[in-house]
């Protein structure tokens, strides 16, 4: 084997395992350029935040358009103050917008979904929803249903 | 009173091996940067040196890699299939494969498969390479075995180990998806949603790398000590070898363990 | 002076697991000659040339080489030194993946910034030297026993050294082989003016080429001197070992128990 062979296979061999990173990072993680995009911060104050997590989806219609960057309790009502980040390009989401906590499939992990309102005014950068609705509490649904409430 | 004194001696023998080995690790790394140094030698040699080594430790261990990665990838889909069906829920098969791979089953088996591929052929070789007094001789031609022999390996195995697994979870990711979606009909669309979805590239694909980064270092360290510290006879290069491939599985597991806790782990 | 003595051991102490090998030997090797260091098997004649490269550290003692305590002498000293050493393995230690031209080459091209041509004109002369010019492309491998050891020489002397030791050159020879050996040593020695320092058990051989021998045993010099002189040597055990009487001041037997007890031979009413 000479030289020049070994050299061009090694090459190719880091080749193969950096395209290997890069396919791992595209399309089995998702990563893609738009989410490292610019964003701006929205909060919404939840009476349960259920399990959200910080870097659960923000989606709207569907369509992932944010992530959750922080839950943190607000000592003074008592509720779970959540920072949302949005991307940028999303700057008109109407003013009286609700934020609502959901699970994907029957188990799956909790996510925000923005119900679009109808208002001509949109959330400025550091706004916070005007109406939110909590997560559905499981235990609470069947238990409710079970003492036919 | 014997069983005592033997355990103690058994202990204190590890412990002065252990230390002859980190001797020896600090002394081929210091080996390396007087290589890299101004003075230290033509860089373009000792990078041919490393290329070579690339080849033989990383190009070589190639087909084995991804004949397992496709093979566990296969039998992840063809398992997880089964169980998660029995919930419905068979679209996260995606997302359960990739996880797998890429936290656990990627580094680790390619660090064990390494271990036996390469490792082995890496003590073999300096053992043999001590036993016909080549290490000897270089010495006495006043080259540094350290710097011309051991370096190059080490870094080899450093350099090698990580793309060897990147390789082996593209590799199985694909095998089970080939298994879920092409012949048991998960939907395609689902398949990679949940995956992407779920996988992180920060903690899920990095920490896999950082892992089998460890365990190229730790493996390849093993086996050229093991390989430059044994007795120079038939008995103590094969009695070498067979403790390269036991002491660098057990590492990979025992640190495969560490490195969850710290990464994964909720505390 | 220093200068007439190019290597000197002063009362150097080495053991190896426990074993003293070496117990307070002395012994001047004088500059461009020949000298066989003789002995028996398991003599620790292969660790003295080990001490004198630096590979090994004494207890005790120091190592003169050209002046310079070799034991005390750091790493990238050592390795400077050593570029003026050349050392023939009893193996010959050829890198077995490299050609025997490559192999001549490697410390040409390690030491030195010498172009591609100059590097080969330099590596078919020391082959030459050996007789082995036809060979440069074989593997060592490919290579009879003699032929490894011509090749290894070839190595040893790539850089034009000094001191050039051998490991017991004749070793494991044919007669033909051997004698090849013997003449180059002696002929490189005479054309090159090196030192060279013989490490053997063959008595006639050596002998036949050094100017200057000593004989060490249990970690000492025995006796030393010109051949002639050796041969006419009053000790007992130096006429053993030149001679190769199997008994002697150096019994046949190694100590042991009784014979008669060990083999159970003494009954019980011994008791």
């Amino acid at each position: 084997m000479g030289q020049r062979t070994t050299e061009v296979t090694v090459g190719l061999f880091m080749l193969a395992g950096f395209a290997a990173l890069v396919f791992l990072a595209l399309q089995v993680s998702g990563l893609s350029a738009a989410q490292s995009g610019p964003t701006y911060t929205l909060y919404a104050n939840f009476n349960d935040a259920g399990s959200l997590a910080p870097r659960a989806k923000v989606s709207m219609a569907g369509v992932t358009i944010g992530r959750v960057r922080d839950v943190a309790l607000d000592t003074k009502t008592f509720q779970a103050r959540v920072a949302v980040e949005i991307d940028q390009t999303v700057d008109n989401i109407p003013a009286d917008s609700a934020a609502v906590i959901r699970t994907s499939g029957l188990l799956g992990e909790q996510y925000i979904d923005i119900s679009v309102g109808g208002d001509t005014e949109s959330l400025k950068p550091g706004d916070t929803f005007y109406s939110t609705q909590s997560a559905m509490n499981l235990e609470r649904l069947i238990s409710n249903f079970a003492t036919g409430k | 009173m014997n069983v005592i004194a033997v355990l103690g001696r058994t202990g204190l023998d590890l412990l002065a091996s252990l230390g002859r080995a980190s001797q020896f690790l600090g002394a081929t790394l210091v080996a390396t940067v007087a290589g890299l140094m101004p003075g230290g030698g033509r860089f373009s040699v000792g990078l041919g040196l490393l290329v070579r080594q690339l080849y033989v430790v990383g190009v070589l261990s190639l087909a084995i890699i991804v004949v397992s990665g496709l093979f566990i990838g296969m039998v992840l889909g063809l398992q997880g299939y089964t169980i998660l069906s029995d919930y419905g829920s068979e679209s996260a098969i995606g997302q359960m494969i990739s996880l797998t791979l890429l936290r656990e089953l990627g580094p680790v088996v390619t660090a064990l498969l390494f271990a036996g591929r390469a490792g082995s052929a890496l003590t073999a070789e300096i053992g043999l390479m001590k036993a016909t007094e080549q290490l000897s001789s270089m010495e006495m031609m006043g080259v540094d075995p350290l710097r011309r022999v051991i370096a190059p390996r080490l870094w080899a195995g450093f350099f090698s180990m990580p793309l060897l697994a990147l390789i082996f979870s593209v590799v199985g990711i694909w095998g089970g998806m080939l298994v879920s979606v092409e012949w048991l009909g998960v939907f395609e669309g689902s398949f990679w949603g949940n995956m992407q979805s779920s996988v992180e590239f920060g903690s899920d694909v990095m920490n896999g790398v950082i892992k089998s980064i460890v365990f190229g270092l730790v493996c390849t360290w093993i086996a050229v000590y093991q390989g430059y510290d044994c007795v120079p006879t038939s008995a103590g290069i094969s009695s070498a070898t067979t403790k390269t491939v036991v002491y660098a599985s057990l590492a990979v597991l025992g640190l495969d363990f560490i490195l969850t806790a710290v990464m994964f782990g909720d505390f | 002076m220093t200068d007439s003595i190019h290597i000197a051991l002063q009362d150097v102490i080495f053991s190896r697991s426990g074993r003293r090998i070496l117990d307070g030997i002395s012994l001047e090797i004088p500059r461009g000659g020949v000298t066989a260091i003789m002995g028996p098997s398991g003599t620790g004649k292969t660790t003295l040339l080990k001490l004198i490269g630096g590979q090994l550290r004494p207890e005790q003692g120091r190592i003169l080489v050209d002046g310079q305590n070799v034991p005390e002498l750091r790493k990238k000293d050592l390795y400077r030194m050593r570029q003026r050493m050349g050392m023939l393995f009893q193996s010959g230690a050829l890198f077995t993946d490299l050609s025997v031209f490559e192999n001549v080459a490697f410390p040409l091209r390690v030491h030195t910034a010498l172009p591609e041509d100059m590097i080969r004109d330099v590596v078919l002369m020391k082959l030459e030297a050996v007789g082995l010019r036809g060979a440069s492309q074989l593997m060592p491998a490919e290579l009879s026993g003699g032929m490894t050891r011509r090749v290894a020489l070839a190595r040893s002397i790539a850089l034009d050294p000094e001191l050039i030791m051998y490991d017991e050159p004749f070793a494991g020879q044919d007669p033909i082989a051997m004698g090849v050996v013997v003449k180059l040593i002696r002929d490189l020695n005479s054309s090159m003016g090196l030192t060279s320092v013989l490490v053997s058990h063959d008595v006639p051989e050596s002998l036949s080429i050094c100017h200057f021998a000593c004989i060490v045993a249990d970690g000492k010099v025995i006796g030393q001197g010109t051949p002639e002189e050796l041969r006419n040597h009053s000790s007992e055990r130096v006429q053993q070992f030149l001679t190769g009487q199997p008994d002697g001041p150096v019994p046949f037997h190694d100590p042991a128990r009784d014979a008669a007890e060990e083999l159970g031979l003494t009954a019980e009413d011994s008791r």
